[in-house]
């Protein structure tokens, strides 16, 4: 019994000792999160404060989002609204294309890599670059992200330096960290200044305000919006936080959870162009988020602010890793992320969770992720993704867990199996002997001591 | 006080002496304890599998054994929040549910129930804790390494009670051993993986017994140390506590 998950998880096991450095690394950053969580007395009550302010958010979205419209066109920006990702990548298209715009320089965005923008924007034409150093690694590689905080972390120095000797022309051998950031760094600053257009993504939009807010560490949003004459910023309709009060919530979380930093190095605040920019504009994606709101086992997906933290926490994400789903987000977050998409194209995950439930512990805002992966269990049967094996095995207990004659009829006589010889116990037919030597049954299950055992306790 | 014991299958037919344990305990410490014939299975298995429609009659089977109890005790972490976390949404509408009330895993049962502080058996070897995850996570026997909550472990606070034990706990103390149920027949690979390391984890403490609430877990690590030929021992929580009672 397999799943796309398991089967790619086992191809990414084969590696073991880059399976051990994988698990190290991200255990590094839970641990990196914890203490800062250790850090913050009033942490729980934070966590509590975020998932209230989110629940009440997306029950209002209709008014905290036009709330945003009328402030945003109040400071100067031009507002879209996209129902898809294609209705996305057209209106993108149109204002590259009212600009004349060749060359898009982009900060991180999950919302885009949703959008399949980048391949849309290459075959009009129009050349994009990442500028987040993660997103260009992987850029230059032609990856998918396997992180969604940090996208190139399945790659080494060694990896990356071959990669720019082949993309960036550094010097042959010369894999030094420091001397390659630089490298990046130069070819970046050279994208920057002959790029036509900056696009950044957005952590949060400010209702109260109309401002765009963007967390990173690198600084490149602030670069791709204060060189090119043209910023677009794009947002899921979900980010829209009420006021400056909540955005204080989220600020004291977001990075803590994400990299266990106590802040980003740069937190952004975007209302309008600057004086010798062109006009702001602000696209806002539905792409579903809408009907989800309305979904009452999942809509507290939503509530998500894009940590990371779930992935990190989770023993089978940092032992299967990224690539091992078939969803563009890995980890308890995109398992859910996926089948609200697509359940046909993305049962396959769900079998990647053991339901431990860390990541809920760890999420800043409390999504039930857990629970959620649970929930989607229990529809596979009606999506037809139901493993029939599986089905089968279950139908099969439920037979004889309520019959109790047959139940005992079978554990009575469980202690045979232990004459079964190990070769046919432990072939390849029996999943559970790949990595375990078979349990030896007892001459008696509880319930045939109990009598006697009763009648000892009795006597004493 | 009226307990019943529940002993789920797994355990009445793998690890019978839990069940022993577990019942000598109750009664060593004075309670009345009755155990149903006729049990079988809370109906965790399929569930967790995606086919909890199947476990619906399991639930009301159980109702109906232990109507008339004021506890129903059992030594399973997993089980027990099962019945706890999802009857009252299983049966709704089909059964009464009290067995989310009353049904208590037996770490909880004697820690804060019984609130046992006397001395218990006599245990002399360095044992490793295994943290459960639905011990930790959902029926909240020690605090999670996740939350920034003040830290206790009821499971520590018995094995205290214990002779000549020294708890050591292993490092990532509370993360998953990669069992899960069908879990581990689905992602075979990762649920090794798991087990391989957190095995690893517990050898790194040089206990000689790995123990914890849920024979579950134990069953998985001991699986994976007897193909790898560990020379270490499970023991669930209550056999260490009986020991020599």
């Amino acid at each position: 019994m397999s799943t796309s998950h398991s089967r790619l998880a086992d191809k990414f096991l084969e590696n073991d000792k880059y399976a051990q450095w994988h698990d190290n690394t991200f255990w590094g950053v839970r641990q990196k999160r914890d203490r800062m969580a250790d850090e913050v007395p009033e942490w729980e009550q934070l966590r509590q404060m975020a998932s209230d302010i989110k629940r009440h958010t997306i029950t209002h979205l209709d008014r905290y989002l036009e709330q945003f419209e009328a402030n945003a066109v109040k400071n100067g920006a031009i507002v879209h609204w996209a129902k898809d990702a294609d209705e996305f990548n057209s209106i993108i298209y149109g204002i590259l294309r009212e600009h004349d715009v060749k060359k898009l320089v982009k900060s991180k965005s999950m919302l885009t890599e949703e959008c399949e923008m980048n391949p849309y924007l290459e075959a009009h034409g129009v050349e994009v670059v990442e500028t987040d150093l993660g997103e260009r690694i992987i850029q230059l590689n032609d990856q998918k992200p396997s992180h969604i905080v940090m996208p190139a972390i399945h790659l080494d120095h060694h990896e990356v330096g071959q990669l720019f000797e082949n993309k960036l022309g550094s010097e042959k051998d010369n894999h030094d960290p420091t001397y390659l950031t630089y490298q990046a760094r130069l070819s970046l600053r050279h994208e920057f200044l002959t790029a036509d257009a900056g696009l950044t993504g957005a952590n949060f939009g400010v209702a109260a305000t109309g401002d765009i807010v963007v967390c990173t560490n690198e600084g490149n949003a602030d670069m791709a919006t204060s060189v090119p004459p043209l910023h677009i910023a794009v947002m899921g309709l979900e980010k829209v936080i009420p006021d400056y009060d909540s955005l204080a919530v989220f600020h004291r979380l977001l990075a803590r959870s994400a990299t266990g930093q106590p802040t980003t190095v740069y937190t952004s605040h975007f209302r309008t162009n600057r004086p010798t920019a062109r006009k702001m504009h602000i696209v806002l994606l539905d792409n579903g988020r809408t009907e989800w709101i309305a979904n009452p086992q999942h809509w507290e997906t939503l509530k998500c602010i894009r940590c990371g933290s779930c992935m990190n926490t989770c023993p089978v994400y940092r032992l299967s890793g990224g690539y091992s789903y078939s969803y563009f987000i890995p980890g308890p977050l995109g398992i859910n992320l996926g089948m609200l998409r697509d359940p046909q194209a993305h049962s396959g995950n769900v079998s990647a969770c053991t339901l431990c439930l860390s990541c809920q512990n760890t999420c800043p805002v409390k999504v039930n992720l857990g629970d959620q992966v649970y929930q989607w269990r229990q529809q596979l049967d009606e999506f037809g993704t139901a493993n029939k094996q599986k089905k089968f095995i279950c139908k099969g207990m439920d037979a004889v867990f309520t019959r109790p004659k047959v139940y005992n009829m079978a554990t009575d006589n469980a202690h045979l199996a232990n004459h079964i010889p190990s070769f046919i116990m432990e072939c390849g037919l029996n999943p559970w002997a790949k990595g375990h030597k078979m349990m030896k049954f007892p001459k008696k299950p509880f319930h045939k001591l109990f009598k006697d055992l009763e009648k000892d306790e009795d006597g004493k | 006080m009226k307990i019943g014991l529940f002993i789920p299958c797994y355990v009445d037919a793998v690890f019978p002496e839990v069940g022993v344990a577990t019942y000598r305990l109750l009664r060593h410490l004075g309670y009345d304890v009755r155990y149903p014939e006729g049990q079988t299975c809370c109906g965790q298995p399929m569930a967790n599998a995606g086919f909890e429609g199947e476990s619906v009659a399991l639930g009301e089977r159980f109702e109906d054994k232990f109507a008339g109890f004021d506890y129903v005790v059992a030594p399973s972490v997993s089980c027990t929040a099962f019945i706890k976390l999802n009857y009252p949404r299983l049966l709704k509408g089909k059964h009464e549910c009290s067995a989310a009330k009353k049904t208590i895993d037996v770490v909880e049962f004697l820690h804060d129930i019984a609130k046992v502080d006397r001395p218990l058996g006599r245990f002399p070897y360095k044992v490793s804790l295994h943290n459960s995850c639905h011990g930790v996570r959902e029926l909240h026997l020690s605090s999670p390494s996740e939350l920034n909550t003040v830290k206790f472990n009821k499971i520590k606070d018995l094995l205290a009670l214990v002779e000549g034990i020294e708890v050591v706990e292993p490092d990532r103390p509370d993360e998953c051993c990669g069992f899960g149920g069908m879990f581990s027949v689905e992602e075979t690979g990762v649920s090794t993986k798991m087990g391989q390391q957190k095995l690893m984890r517990h050898m790194a403490t040089g206990a000689h017994y790995i123990t914890g609430p849920d024979c579950s877990c134990l069953m998985h690590m001991a699986g994976i140390a007897a193909r790898q030929g560990c020379p270490i021992e499970f023991r669930h929580v209550v056999e260490i506590l009986a020991a020599g009672l």
